[in-house]
């Protein structure tokens, strides 16, 4: 097992990148690891580019992930997974959102949404895990579980089995929308293949 | 690590610092939102045994701790590092009075500007004012820090500044919980001599800081905060806060000097650790400020040389300084289209700023919230933003400046909290100095832009009771405006109109643009009308796009395109509203002026 590593979570403002890191830490530290997270309020929520650092180990010092040291991107939107690829190295592992979300000079008619910008990570060895996590969320019928079916999409990539994400979900989410994360956790998991 | 238990906790550091001032008995804490500082007060809200308050801004915030010490209570302000400007005239005299029930200043940095107008150091404050500075390094730190603030305050009889960094206050980490401490019941007690600043009386006290500095001078020497971590290699270090993390991360078995109290220094241990070390570097965010002092005790060390004094820190940029040899592959960043943060689809800020977004030979003095963002295209209707409150100042000087050919071109913006944070006394110097300039007042009912507190106006305490709503169109009048007029923003066409009457008028006036925040808990219940593009009527004329929703988007079109799809071969493209994305304002159905937007009935 890892004995320590650097999980990077990106997304744009309003995806719920925020309990998708709190989850994962929340799973790490019942794997017994130190965890420091480090995340960004404020100005940066409205819509804009937002990010969140997720760091373990035995013992954890610095709350942020320096470039070239994300071993687990996990984005939520395409643009948002290449905007960060100086975190990572060779043998990163990118989970990736594939609905599009346009940022604004796109939406204005005044820049391109640039195409197979996936290949851009492929093309450094990057490993890349397309899901489009929309799909799952609807197929388990509440839209807003984006965020928990990624994370069950990450979690193939963590020690930590399925069984600790599922308690931590029953305890960081209210009683009534526990099920259906659950749901959604689980068919991100499958949803992916390792 | 045993995590699963009641007193191990994974909390942020403004948790952290709620916890730890509520164990530490704090009995009154006040304070004004900003980014960083906001959940501090949030969450000590929660406590059994604290009032906890919004105050309208830092320097009340302050003054208010500063009253419940003196009744012997121990007291909490909390703020962002501009809100210490602010606050800072009772700071500095708080200095000389000293304290009954011990005094933190809880004071957050924002290095990098990730939510600020600027990026100050304020370890100067503890500096200039002669006050005690403690900055710890995560968020356990930052919980035991509080706790001994509080002993010291009260062993020194001073207000104690506790400085945080972003890092501290949005990070989070394993902290232990404790019980809270008694404290003694607050009084009256009267000690004049002491507490009124007269000359004469502030004489006395000015000799009795320098006697305090002096006798802190010698107990920092031995304070447990500040430690040597011996180590090997002839490279030293002297660190504090964040920056300590960096050091260790990089450097596990150097020689480290950790420093969890930065002013005053401890100088006897600097120069013992500075001996035994061949190469002593001081690594510190923002300003040279350990370096300098430092320096001026004679003791050699590298530091802003080669560590930057401008944005936050972090282990790469530290490694690049020290120990470039380091580094591996780093790919390249890719050429994107950025991603800023905007206004929400329905925030009713846009419907005013699309009116003044036409209006392009006026100035707009803007100021600070959400609507700040009304700077950025495709709006671009801002022309200047200070700090809080200045654009009602800043408008009245233009005016004053342009005399006659300014006249129905200079307008201050402000939100609702920023006006009653720091716009009423400009307000009032406008009508008692007299000017043309107009003041627009967004109401949107909260305070946004830091997570949605309320405020003077909102009609909730911070706990979300009943309060008073101040009404803010009888405080105008009762500052003297004569002219103050409500508008609905969402009703962009009626909302033009009156900014472009008000704005011309000859006197100062004041329009209140009034509509609720679509992102406060009750507005996002509340059901809504979406709306959608009647593809066929769109032609492709881009009003509604200018408005800059995020739920509008543009399709661009070659003519044959175009005309495959039935439009006019000119046709350059159409609009389309993402439905899930609309928040029913109805602002774009206004500036159609081709039916090519219709409601639907509730979501
Ligand atoms: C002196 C100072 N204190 C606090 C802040 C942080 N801050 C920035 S905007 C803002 C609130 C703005 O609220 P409001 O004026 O109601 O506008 P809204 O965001 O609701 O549009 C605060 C508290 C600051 N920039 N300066």
């Amino acid at each position: 097992m890892k004995q320590s590593g650097n999980i990077l979570f990106s997304g744009v403002g309003g995806q719920g990148i925020l309990l998708a890191s709190e989850l994962t830490a929340h799973a790490q530290l019942a794997a017994g690891f130190d965890v420091k997270k480090s995340e960004v309020h404020g100005m940066a929520q409205r819509g804009g580019s937002v990010e969140a650092h997720l760091r373990y180990g035995k013992r954890v010092y610095s709350p942020l992930i320096e470039p070239g040291a994300a071993d687990i991107l996990v984005a939520f939107e395409i643009l948002e997974a290449v905007r960060y690829l100086p975190y990572l190295h060779r043998s990163s592992t990118v989970v990736v959102n594939t609905r599009k979300i346009l940022p604004p000079a796109v939406a204005l008619g005044k820049a391109a949404y640039p195409e197979n910008i996936l290949d851009e990570l492929k093309s450094h060895h990057i490993k890349v895990v397309p899901i489009d996590a929309f799909a799952v969320a609807e197929s388990v019928g509440e839209l807003r579980t984006v965020n928990v079916a990624m994370v069950g999409a990450m979690s193939n990539f963590l020690a930590a089995a399925p069984a600790i994400f599922l308690k931590v979900i029953d305890r960081a989410v209210k009683p009534q929308f526990a099920e259906v994360n659950k749901k959604a956790f689980s068919a991100g998991r499958a949803a992916v293949r390792v | 690590m045993a995590f699963d238990n009641e007193t191990t906790l994974w909390l942020s550091g403004n948790e952290a610092i709620a916890l730890g001032a509520w164990e530490a008995g704090v009995r009154v804490a006040s304070g004004y939102p900003g980014t960083p500082s906001t959940e501090i007060m949030e969450n000590l809200s929660r406590y059994e045994g604290v009032h906890a308050e919004w105050a309208p801004n830092e320097k009340v915030g302050l003054e208010v701790a500063i009253g419940a010490s003196f009744a012997g209570a121990r007291a909490l302000a909390t703020m962002k590092h501009v809100g210490l400007n602010v606050a800072a005239d009772p700071l500095f005299t708080a200095a000389y009075t000293g304290v009954r029930g011990g005094l933190v200043i809880l004071n957050a940095d924002d290095p990098q500007m990730h939510s600020s107008q600027n990026e100050q150091d304020n370890r100067n404050y503890a500096f200039a004012a002669k006050l005690p500075m403690l900055e710890p390094s995560d968020p356990a730190e930052a919980k035991q820090m509080i706790g001994r603030a509080y002993e010291l305050s009260e062993q020194l009889d001073a207000p104690v500044i506790i400085r945080i960094t972003t890092r501290i206050a949005h990070v989070k980490g394993v902290v232990e919980k404790g019980a809270r401490r008694g404290t003694p019941e607050p009084s009256i007690e009267k000690s004049p001599a002491k507490l009124v600043m007269l000359p004469g009386n502030a004489r006395v006290r000015r000799v009795a800081v320098e006697k305090r500095m002096q006798a802190l001078r010698d107990l920092v020497e031995t304070l447990p905060e500040n430690r040597i971590e011996p180590g090997t290699g002839t490279r030293g270090f002297i660190t504090s806060g964040v920056p300590y993390n960096y050091v260790k991360e990089i450097f596990p078995d150097a020689p480290v000097l950790k420093l969890g109290m930065v002013w005053p220094l401890p100088e006897k241990m600097i120069r013992a650790f500075a001996a035994t070390v061949g190469e002593l570097i001081v690594v510190e965010e923002l300003d040279p400020f350990i370096e300098t002092h430092l320096k001026a005790m004679g003791i050699p060390c590298r530091g802003k040389d080669l560590i930057p004094n401008q944005g936050e820190l972090n282990s790469f940029i530290v490694r690049k300084a020290i120990v470039p040899e380091t580094i591996g592959e780093i790919f390249a960043p890719l050429d994107l289209p950025m991603r800023p943060p905007n206004m929400c689809a329905g925030c009713p800020h846009r419907g005013l700023f699309y009116g003044l977004s036409r209006m392009k030979d006026v100035f707009v003095s803007g100021d600070i919230g959400c609507y700040t963002l009304g700077f950025l295209p495709p709006l671009s209707a801002m022309d200047s933003c200070v700090c809080m409150g200045a654009s009602i100042g800043v408008a009245h000087g233009m005016a004053k400046a342009l005399g006659k050919q300014g006249e129905g071109k200079v307008v201050a913006v402000l939100g609702d909290s920023t006006f009653m944070h720091s716009g009423i006394t400009g307000l009032l110097n406008m009508a008692y100095n007299g000017t043309y300039a107009s003041v627009i007042i967004l109401d949107n009912r909260t305070t946004a832009m830091t997570g949605h507190q309320e405020n003077p106006a909102s009609g909730k305490s911070i706990l979300g009771e009943p309060a008073l709503a101040l009404n803010i169109e009888e405080l105008c009048r009762a500052l003297g405006i004569r002219r103050v007029s409500v508008v609905n923003p969402h009703d962009v066409e009626a909302t033009r109109k009156v900014l472009k009457e008000e704005i011309e008028a000859p006197e100062p006036s004041v329009i209140i643009s009034r509509a609720p925040c679509v992102l406060l808990p009750e507005e996002v219940k509340r059901q809504k009308p979406v709306y959608f593009t009647n593809l066929d009527n769109c032609t492709g004329c881009s009003l509604c796009v200018q408005m800059g929703c995020p739920a509008i988007s543009w399709t661009p079109l070659a003519p044959e395109e175009a005309v495959a799809r039935g439009y006019r071969e000119k046709q350059k493209g159409f609009a389309r509203i993402a439905e899930v994305q609309c928040n029913g304002c109805g602002q774009c159905a206004c500036v159609c002026k081709f039916e090519a937007i219709t409601k639907k009935e509730a979501k």
